[in-house]
C-alpha cells in the first residue's frame, strides 16, 4: 500500500561516511541522469543499495501489515458487492507484498530475513497501520484516502531509477486505482446515506486525519540526505511535495461531500500550498518506536502466523535434505 | 418449484458460509502465495453464493441477493455443518477445502445434466472454476501427506479424522429430495456421496493417508433441515453486524 521514507537519525549519520570509487560513481550518476534504469547486476553505490532495500522492505511490510486492519472487516462487510471488493483488495495488497519482497530480494536480502526484521521491530512499516479500524467507515476511509495517499507516493516512486522496484510499482499502481475507485464508492455511499452512516463516517475522518497528515513523513525538503536520494532517483518527491499533492486532490473531494476535517487551520494559500495545524510529530516518532495504539497487536498477529504455520514450511522444505544442502 | 428453491438455498448457503469461514484466513496464510490462493477460492465461493441467491430472486421472485444472503434467521440457512466450524489449524482448513470442493465439483458436474436449463448452464460455468479448487486441495494433501514429513502427515491424518464426519453431513438429504430426483433436476445426495467417497478415498490413499471407515463414523446431520452447530449463530451475528446497526441504510 505504501512505500515509506522514514530513516532513523543515527542511520543517516552513519551513511554520510560511505566512500565510493569516484569513476564508478560518476558513471552511475550519468546513467541516472540519462533516465536509464539500474538493474540488479549493475554496479551501484552501497548506500543506494542499502536505501533501496530499506525503502522497498518497508513498503512490502506495509502491504502485509496493512492487510490486517481491513482484513478483519471482510467477514462483516455489509453486502455481496462490498465483501467481494474487500477480499479482492486485501488479496491484492498481499500480492503487492509478494512483488515487493521479490524486488527487495534482487538487492540481496532474503524474504526470511525481512520477515524476521519485521517481527523484531528492526524494520519498519507505515505508521497508519498502527491505528485501529474501528467501524465500517474506517474501511471506507482507508480504501479512499489512505489508498489515495499511497498512490501519490507510489506513482512518484514508479518513476525511480531501480528497475525491479519501478516495474513492481507500475503494476501495483494499476491495481491501486481499483482500490481507490472502490474506496471512493464506499465512502460516497456513507456520505450520502442515513444520518447514522454520515456520523460514522465523520467520526472516522476525524480519527484518520492526523495519521494521514503523518503519512508522508515530516518535512524533509532541507535535508542533505533527501537531496542525495533524489539525485539518485531513489526518492522522487519530497515528503512535503507529496503531502501537498495529496491534500490538493482529496481535501476538496471530502469537503464537497459535506464532511469536515478536525483542523480549523487546514487551507490552501494563493500559491497552491496547503497549511495545517501542528500534527504533533512526537506522536509520529512514538508510533515508529512501537508505541502506537496497535503496534503490539499487529506484530503479535504476524508472529502468530509465523509460529502457527512453522510445521508447514518445515514439511515443504523437505526435511530429509535439510542438513546436506548448502544454505545459500 | 419449492424443491428447486430448497436445492438452490442449500448450495448457496454452503458456498456463502464456506467462503465466509475460509475468508478469515486472508492475511494469515502460511505463505504469501498460499494466502492469495486461499482467499481467491473464498472469493469464488462467495461469488457462487451471490449468483445463486440472484437466481432465487430472478426465477422465483424472492428478495434480492443481499437480503437472502445476509438477512435470514439462522434456522432458514440450509448449509451443512462442514462449513460452519471456525478453525485456527491450517491442516483442518486444507482437509476441509479438499473434501468440500470435491463435493462441490461433483455436485455441479451432476447439475450440468439437470432438467432445469439455466441451472445446467450455471453449473457448466462454475465447474471449470471449482476444478482449480480441487487441484489446490489435491496438491496440498499430497505435499503434506505423501511428500511431507512425519509431523505434517500426522497433522493431516488427524484433521481428516476430525473433518470426515462433518464432510459426510454435507450429503444429508433435504426434505424434498425425492421430487428433485424424480424430475431429473438433481441426481440426489445418496448417489453423490457414493461417487464422492470413491473419489476422495482413492486420492487420500494415494497421498499416504487414510479415510476412516464410513460405517464407524456418525455423520454430522441437521444443517440441511435448519439445525446447526453452535458456531453458525455467532458467525451470522458477525456477518450482519454492520447491516444490523442501521437496517434502513444501504451500504
Ligand atoms: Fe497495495
Ligand atoms: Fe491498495
Amino acid at each position: 500500500m505504501y512505500g515509506g521514507g522514514y530513516i532513523p537519525e543515527e542511520e543517516k549519520r552513519k551513511q554520510q561516511h560511505m566512500e565510493e570509487d569516484p569513476a564508478k560513481l560518476a558513471e552511475f550518476e550519468a546513467r541516472i541522469d540519462n533516465g536509464e534504469k539500474i538493474e540488479p547486476h549493475d554496479w551501484m553505490p552501497a548506500e543506494y543499495r542499502k536505501q533501496l532495500i530499506r525503502m522497498i522492505e518497508q513498503h512490502a511490510h506495509s502491504e502485509i501489515i496493512g492487510s490486517l486492519p481491513e482484513g478483519t472487516w471482510i467477514t462483516r462487510a455489509p453486502s455481496f458487492k462490498r465483501k467481494m471488493a474487500l477480499i479482492a483488495k486485501v488479496q491484492d495488497e498481499i500480492g503487492h507484498g509478494q512483488l515487493l519482497y521479490n524486488a527487495a530480494e534482487t538487492l540481496g536480502k532474503s524474504r526470511e530475513q525481512m520477515m524476521q526484521d519485521l517481527l523484531t521491530g528492526k524494520s519498519k512499516y507505515s505508521n497508519v497501520f498502527n491505528y485501529p479500524a474501528k467501524t465500517w467507515a474506517d474501511v471506507a476511509v482507508i480504501g479512499f484516502l489512505i489508498d489515495a495517499a499511497a498512490i501519490v507516493n507510489q506513482v512518484a516512486n514508479s518513476k525511480g531509477s531501480y528497475g525491479p522496484y519501478s516495474r513492481a510499482l507500475e503494476r501495483i499502481c494499476y491495481e491501486e486505482s481499483f482500490h481507490l475507485k472502490q474506496g471512493h464508492d464506499a465512502f460516497v455511499a456513507l456520505a450520502t446515506g442515513t444520518e447514522s452512516q454520515r456520523a460514522m463516517l465523520q467520526d472516522a475522518v476525524n480519527r484518520w486525519y492526523r495519521p494521514i497528515i503523518h503519512f508522508f513523513g515530516p518535512s524533509d525538503k532541507d535535508s542533505v540526505h533527501t537531496g542525495k536520494l533524489m539525485r539518485w532517483k531513489v526518492k522522487m518527491m519530497t515528503n512535503d511535495a507529496m503531502r501537498n499533492q495529496f491534500l490538493s486532490s482529496y481535501v476538496p473531494k471530502v469537503w464537497e461531500l459535506g464532511l469536515s476535517f478536525p483542523d480549523p487551520k487546514l487551507h490552501k494559500d494563493d500559491n497552491g500550498e496547503w497549511h495545517f495545524s501542528d500534527p504533533n510529530w512526537d506522536e509520529f516518532y512514538q508510533v515508529i518506536k512501537g508505541n502506537g495504539p496497535c503496534n503490539a497487536e499487529r506484530l503479535a498477529v504476524r508472529s502468530w502466523v509465523e509460529t502457527q504455520h512453522k510445521w508447514i514450511r518445515e514439511a515443504l522444505f523437505n526435511p530429509n535434505a535439510k542438513y546436506t544442502l548448502p544454505l545459500s | 418449484m419449492e424443491a428447486t428453491q430448497e436445492l438452490l438455498f442449500k448450495i448457496a448457503d454452503d458456498a456463502l458460509i464456506m467462503g465466509h469461514t475460509d475468508s478469515t484466513w486472508t492475511g494469515l496464510g502460511p505463505t504469501l502465495e498460499e494466502d492469495i490462493a486461499f482467499s481467491s477460492m473464498s472469493q469464488d465461493k462467495i461469488g457462487h453464493a451471490w449468483n445463486l441467491y440472484q437466481m432465487l430472486h430472478d426465477k422465483f421472485g424472492l428478495a434480492d441477493a443481499d437480503t437472502l444472503g445476509f438477512k435470514r434467521e439462522e434456522k432458514e440457512y440450509k448449509c451443512s455443518h462442514l462449513t460452519e466450524v471456525p478453525t485456527q489449524d491450517y491442516a483442518y482448513a486444507l482437509v476441509r477445502q479438499f473434501f468440500f470442493d470435491h463435493g462441490q465439483f461433483m455436485r455441479f458436474s451432476a447439475l450440468k445434466n439437470s432438467s432445469i436449463e439455466w441451472l445446467a448452464d450455471f453449473s457448466r460455468k462454475v465447474t471449470s472454476e471449482i476444478k482449480y479448487h480441487t487441484l489446490h486441495g489435491d496438491t496440498w494433501l499430497k505435499k503434506l501427506g505423501a511428500q511431507g514429513n512425519e509431523e505434517s502427515k500426522a497433522r493431516m491424518q488427524s484433521a481428516i479424522n476430525e473433518v470426515f464426519p462433518l464432510a459426510l453431513g454435507y450429503f444429508e438429504e433435504g426434505p424434498r429430495e425425492a421430487e428433485l430426483i424424480e424430475k431429473n433436476i438433481f441426481i440426489g445426495e445418496k448417489a453423490l456421496q457414493e461417487a464422492w467417497l470413491e473419489k476422495v478415498g482413492d486420492l487420500v490413499a494415494q497421498y499416504g493417508l487414510t479415510l476412516p471407515e464410513g460405517n464407524t463414523v456418525d455423520p454430522s446431520l441437521g444443517g440441511r433441515n435448519g439445525y446447526h452447530t453452535e458456531h453458525l449463530q455467532p458467525l451470522l451475528a458477525e456477518m450482519t453486524e454492520v447491516t444490523a446497526s442501521d437496517p434502513e441504510a444501504t451500504w
